[in-house]
């Protein structure tokens, strides 16, 4: 193995910026024009996005594709294709980007590569059909500058997905990577280095927004034989995807924070906890590990400077609550995944009784940029409290389904209308769900808070790990918060009592209300239970796990009323609690609706109008969807 | 932490999950229970007084109104997952639950009816599992992985479907379960209980065909008052014999005899591979280790097989017992084999599966029959209308209930190793030990060790209880770094004394001190205090077995081991 040193870093990072010149310039520029070799570019890149979403939407394919049609027209030496990481834009993947003239096309097939080569490429036209068209204006939008999706994004953590070859290790030097670790061990104290991570204001964004320096600096303080860093990679949350973007688009931001962690509270093992569900992330991070100490950025004596840091990985088998650190250390210990009380915090006593430091992904790719740009500059992002960034998973009945990256502070008007399209098919907007499946549902009148930590909890949620599910009116919220209720039952490890059985008597209480079948005193039991889970769970999944509940009862408790009180579930969401009629003046008595219905529930004579019985009907909907005269309503 | 300082000034917070019997490595403390949550002045939620510590300035409040409705609603939701069948429960009286509920004045079940997780039962030789009246405190997997580090039980599967069973929710019979039963003996509902033999014992006694004989074990005696209101640590021997004779059991002997006898057999080998030790030869087995304990047999069957030849081929006292007593003595009284019922009454729950073992078996039929515990003979006791406290101290009969000092000790943790030094020393120099005493073997700590001076040959002990510590010993011997002659290793925490099959002690290690006390109290009052003075134990071997290690002594007094690792 060579062992770099900074000046061959040096070399290196002049080398690749050649690579990285096209897109960086470009993506400063904004032109109407397209290129094209017949129109005199010299050099052309197509990045293709190569993240899971787009991945099983056969973006390889259009990879192999594009290379294949390039090699035909016989340009393959003027274009480079390049997989890179998450766009973001997932609603409309697989994403294709053509490099200079920052041309953004969409819901791309294997099928349109050839169109792209010969159009684009070759004759510099752009594909109309496949860019994205605006909502409002019903425009063609060819570059993701203008599209109000990414307009107000500020991308920091996401900084190199969708830019960078992942797999790539120069591509990332060109791009300031691992120039934060070698001026670090060479020119920098650890107390240093915490003391800017501390100065920037960044906070853990697993959830918890601990202040991370404040985090190295406790680890830092605990003397002992062995230390480790650990990289929190099993991301649970239902619909958060950007820890795994961020592992498969710039997986040695990653790599890179661990060493300079380790570095700073003296450790020289990293582990990455990742769940075995993300083969990409796991493959990505191997590559990425192996480059890493390849160019000796990772191992014994880094850089020549007597620092020996590496980094193991460890797969999870997907528990929800093994992304809470205490149960990530015993799951990696090969013991059950269950958390213990705090404290001793892992900074005391973690993964083999050691002093170990747990860092979400989304924390520790904050890590090097803040040191590369300052701290300044990252806390001139955000609000008094919460600095910097946060990546969210736009979900739900939103138009832009995606990952987006916006300031702390950013409302969630502007993120759910502006950036996420607003909400889909016109329907009204009810509720947001932030923070997974023990975060908590907000309203209207939330919509106007500036997002960050603080404000999510004082508002009944919480950040989370950013995940953000938009519900629109026919949406019913005792439903919603009887789905995470089983989400966390089924999650729940099952040490302590009250989020093993309180949880699963909420459930059934739940479940009594939507089948109609509940009574007032239970709405007051429910609130009860809730209150004494929250109270007395041991772990924060327990602590946070009814917070649907406690949301949606907050909030929508007339729905819950109704439900008790009347029967009624009015975003027709309960089954048990609808009744199909059918209206005599409309019916025809064609009688295919009594022929399909599968529970036999319809009678009627030919040519007469039939009728429903309410006791046999199973409220599957088939009859309603088999009438050709709309004689069927639902009540 | 709170607990205990709330306690220290008079406060006692309701606990169920946390068991600590101080001074011992039993511990568990998972905090999961959270009934002994309080309210500590600017936390965010409640915290539980088990393990949060207490700080300078803390300001703690244990029966604020928030913490009562927690408290209530916790104990409630764990009586919503629990049957609803205290009345016929073998742990009614003694649950710790129900004693809570009480307390906590439970009247009503609102969350009753819900769904009730399903669990596995199981009937072992020595334990019965009913985990649907598992509450998940986890003391038993406490228990059994770091204190015994067997590893036979722990949680399996997630959430409400949570159970604690071997891997893979397999049945115990199929694991390494050495059935110590300590799971028994922390248990704080009827999840864990005994296998229990009593209407079988009552059979037998009521059937006019059969000649039932008792040995009590020496460790009943400090310990069965304990179930009729006695302070822990009261002799009840004189009461025992009554009582078993009130019973109906037609002779009424003594462990401890065996015991006597244990020593005769183990010592002669100590001695014998002592001597072959001193004249250099290498191929033998040192240090010899003792064998009287059933679980501390299973255990280094399934995890040292490699080890086997190490231990004393002794049978344990109450298996010599059934021997002596199906051979000499029935032949003696002219008692058909297949008429004589031999019943042991024992501190243990191990020993009612070595009464099974196919070793010990003569032409296929048990030596002793079935060993009841300490606490089902409480039960028979109160079920046959006997006045207890009452009862007038008797003795044990003849020829098989004279014991010694030695005999009695063997209850405790240390005492085996102290009854086999007073005969070694005395059979090796020939003369009279000057202090028959060897306090230095003694205590409750979990290693002990001792080098004993025999006359300028200084003998280097060793003490181990609970298997936890017996496997840090096996594995410095496997290592080759065990530097002893002898080794005694008892498998429950203080011997026999804390064994499964003891009155709970429900975490109070006094209760154990106690019980201890008692039993060298009881040895200091023998007028004989040494096995080989024991006369009916000189008389057996001159009537009967000849020597220690004789041809006959071979086949009925000792066994062989077997490799029965899991595979």
């Amino acid at each position: 193995m060579k062992t770099l040193t900074v000046d061959d870093l040096a070399a290196i990072k002049k080398r690749a910026e050649k690579l990285l010149e096209l897109r960086e310039k470009s993506n400063a520029l904004v032109s109407e024009e397209s290129c094209g070799i017949e129109k005199g570019t010299g050099h052309l890149q197509i990045l293709c996005c190569g993240g899971t979403g787009c991945k099983a939407s056969e973006s390889a394919l259009i990879v192999k594709n594009l290379k294949a049609s390039l090699e035909q027209h016989g340009i393959s030496d003027k274009v480079d294709v390049i997989t890179t990481g998450c766009f973001g834009f997932c609603e409309k993947g697989p994403i294709v980007k053509i490099i200079p003239d920052n041309t953004f096309y969409t819901q791309v097939k294997p099928s349109d590569a050839e169109e792209i080569v010969s159009e684009h490429i070759i004759a510099g036209r752009k594909v109309e059909r496949l860019l994205y068209v605006d909502p409002e204006t019903q425009k063609h939008i060819s570059d993701s500058k203008h599209m109000n999706f990414y307009g107000k994004q500020v991308r920091v953590a996401l900084r190199n997905c969708g830019l960078i070859d992942p797999e790539n290790i120069e591509e990332y030097i060109a791009r300031d990577g691992y120039a934060a670790l070698a001026d670090m061990v060479f020119h920098k104290t650890p107390e240093e280095v915490i003391g800017m991570i501390k100065a920037s204001g960044l906070r853990g964004r697993g959830g918890a927004g601990f202040p991370t320096g404040k985090k190295w600096e406790f680890c830092r303080a605990y003397q002992d034989d062995a230390k480790y860093v650990v990289c929190n990679a099993d991301e649970g949350d239902p619909g958060a995807f950007m820890d795994r973007s961020i592992m498969e688009g710039d997986p040695h931001s990653i790599l890179e924070a661990m060493a300079i962690c380790g570095f700073c509270i003296g450790s020289n093992n990293g582990l990455i906890y990742i769940r075995a569900e993300y083969p990409l992330a796991v493959h990505r991070l191997q590559v990425a590990l192996e480059q890493a100490r390849e160019y000796g950025f990772l191992g014994k004596d880094i850089l020549g400077s007597g620092f020996d840091f590496d980094i193991e990985i460890r797969y999870g088998a997907g528990a929800f609550v093994c992304g809470e650190e205490t149960a990530l250390i015993h799951s990696m210990e090969g013991k059950r995944g269950e958390p213990t009380l705090k404290p001793p915090f892992p900074a005391e006593s973690g993964y083999l009784g050691k002093p170990t430091n747990v860092n979400n992904v989304e924390t520790l790719a904050n890590v090097p940029v803040i040191l590369t740009k300052g701290p300044e500059w990252f806390a001139s992002i955000g609000t008094e409290k919460s600095k910097g960034t946060k990546v969210f998973a736009l979900a739900g009945k939103i138009n832009n389904v995606g990952l987006i990256e916006v300031p702390m502070g950013t409302t969630l008007r502007e993120i759910i209308y502006d950036i996420g399209g607003g909400v889909k098919n016109g329907k009204k907007f009810k509720a947001v769900q932030t923070g997974g499946p023990s975060g908590g549902c907000l309203t209207e009148k939330h919509l106007d808070i500036p997002i960050d930590y603080e404000s999510l909890t004082a508002a009944g949620s919480m950040m989370g790990s950013g995940g953000m599910i938009v519900m629109d009116e026919d949406d019913c919220m005792v439903a919603i918060a009887k789905f995470y209720l089983e989400f966390i039952v089924g999650e729940s490890c099952g040490k302590c009592t009250p989020c093993r059985i309180g949880n699963k008597r909420m459930l059934e209480i739940l479940t009594k209300i939507t089948e109609g079948k509940g009574e007032m005193k239970d709405l007051e039991m429910l609130k009860n239970l809730a209150e004494v889970i929250k109270d007395t769970a041991l772990c924060g999944l327990g602590q946070t796990s009814p917070n649907p509940v406690l949301s949606t009862m907050n909030n929508f408790y007339e729905e819950y009323e109704e439900h008790v009180k009347k029967h009624k579930c009015r975003a027709k969401k309960c089954k048990a609690l609808l009744t199909y009629t059918i209206n005599p003046e409309k019916c025809r008595g064609c009688g295919i609706c009594a022929k399909d219905c599968p529970a036999s529930a319809i009678m009627g004579d030919v040519r007469k109008p039939h009728v429903i019985n309410p006791y046999l009907c199973i409220r599957c909907g088939m009859c309603m969807s088999r009438c050709h005269f709309g004689a069927i309503s639902v009540l | 932490m709170i607990l205990d300082a709330a306690a220290s000034i008079g406060i006692n917070i309701p606990t169920l999950c946390h068991m600590d019997l101080k001074g011992t490595c039993v511990k568990n403390r998972p905090a999961s229970c959270r009934l002994c949550v309080v309210e500590v002045q600017g936390r965010r939620n409640l915290a539980p007084a088990c393990a949060t510590k207490c700080m300078p300035d803390m300001v703690v409040r244990t029966n604020s109104m928030r913490v009562i409705k927690a408290r209530k609603t916790i104990a409630e939701l764990i009586l919503s997952d629990h049957p609803n069948d205290c009345l016929t429960c073998p742990k009614c009286g003694e649950c710790e639950l129900q004693a809570l509920v009480t307390r906590l004045n439970i009247t009503q079940m609102p969350f009753s009816g819900g769904e009730l997780s399903q669990r596995k039962k199981e009937l072992t030789p020595s334990i019965m599992r009913n985990m649907d009246k598992c509450i998940f405190c986890r003391r038993c997997e406490s228990v059994c992985n770091n204190v015994q580090t067997v590893g036979a039980l722990g949680a399996v599967r997630r959430g409400f479907n949570t159970t604690i069973a071997p891997t893979f929710d397999k049945m115990v019979k199929d694991t390494n379960c050495t059935y110590c039963g300590q799971c028994v003996a922390v248990c704080p509902t009827g999840a864990l209980t005994e296998h229990d033999d009593t209407d079988r014992l009552m059979d037998d006694l009521c059937n006019p065909d059969k000649i039932v004989i008792a040995q009590p074990a020496p460790a009943v005696r400090a310990a069965l008052g304990e179930e009729f209101g006695m302070a822990p640590g009261t002799l009840v021997t004189g009461k025992l014999a009554s009582a078993l004779r009130q019973l109906g059991f037609d002779y009424v002997f003594d462990t401890d005899f065996a015991a006597d006898l244990t020593i005769m057999e183990e010592g002669a080998e100590i001695l014998e591979r002592l001597k072959k030790f001193l004249a250099g030869d290498k191929t033998v087995k040192l240090p010899i280790m003792t064998s009287c304990c059933p679980a501390w047999v299973n255990f280094y069957e399934h995890e040292f097989p490699d080890l086997i030849e190490y231990p004393s081929s002794a049978r344990s006292p109450q298996q010599m017992f059934g021997a002596i007593a199906k051979s000499y003595w029935a032949e003696k009284m002219g008692i058909p084999r297949e008429k004589l019922v031999v019943v042991s009454i024992m501190p243990c729950l191990a020993k009612k599966y070595e009464v099974t073992r196919e070793e010990l078996k003569h032409e296929k039929l048990q030596d002793v029959d079935y060993s009841i515990s300490t606490r089902e003979l409480a039960r028979i006791i109160k079920r046959a209308n006997i006045g207890f406290a009452e009862l007038p101290d008797s003795d044990f009969d003849s020829p098989m209930g004279e014991s010694t000092g030695a005999g009695v000790i063997f209850g405790t943790t240390g005492g085996v190793l102290e009854a086999a030094l007073r005969t070694v020393y005395e059979v090796y120099t020939g003369e009279a030990l000057p202090k028959i005493d060897f306090t230095e073997v003694r205590g409750l700590e979990g290693i002990r060790e001792a080098t004993i001076d025999i006359k300028g040959f200084p003998l280097k002990v060793c003490i181990a209880h609970t298997l936890g510590n017996a496997r840090k010993v096996m594995e410095k011997l496997r290592e080759g770094k065990l530097d002893y002659h002898v080794v005694e290793v008892m498998a429950c925490p203080g011997g026999c004394i804390g064994g499964g099959g003891q009155p709970y002690h429900h975490g109070r290690i006094e209760v154990l001190q106690a019980r201890q006390k008692a039993l060298y109290a009881e040895d200091a009052s023998k007028p004989i205090r040494k096995s080989h003075e024991n006369p009916d134990i000189v008389a057996l071997y001159k009537e009967y077995l000849g020597a220690p290690l004789s041809e006959r002594s071979e086949e009925l007094l000792h066994t062989h081991y077997s490799d029965k690792s899991i595979k």
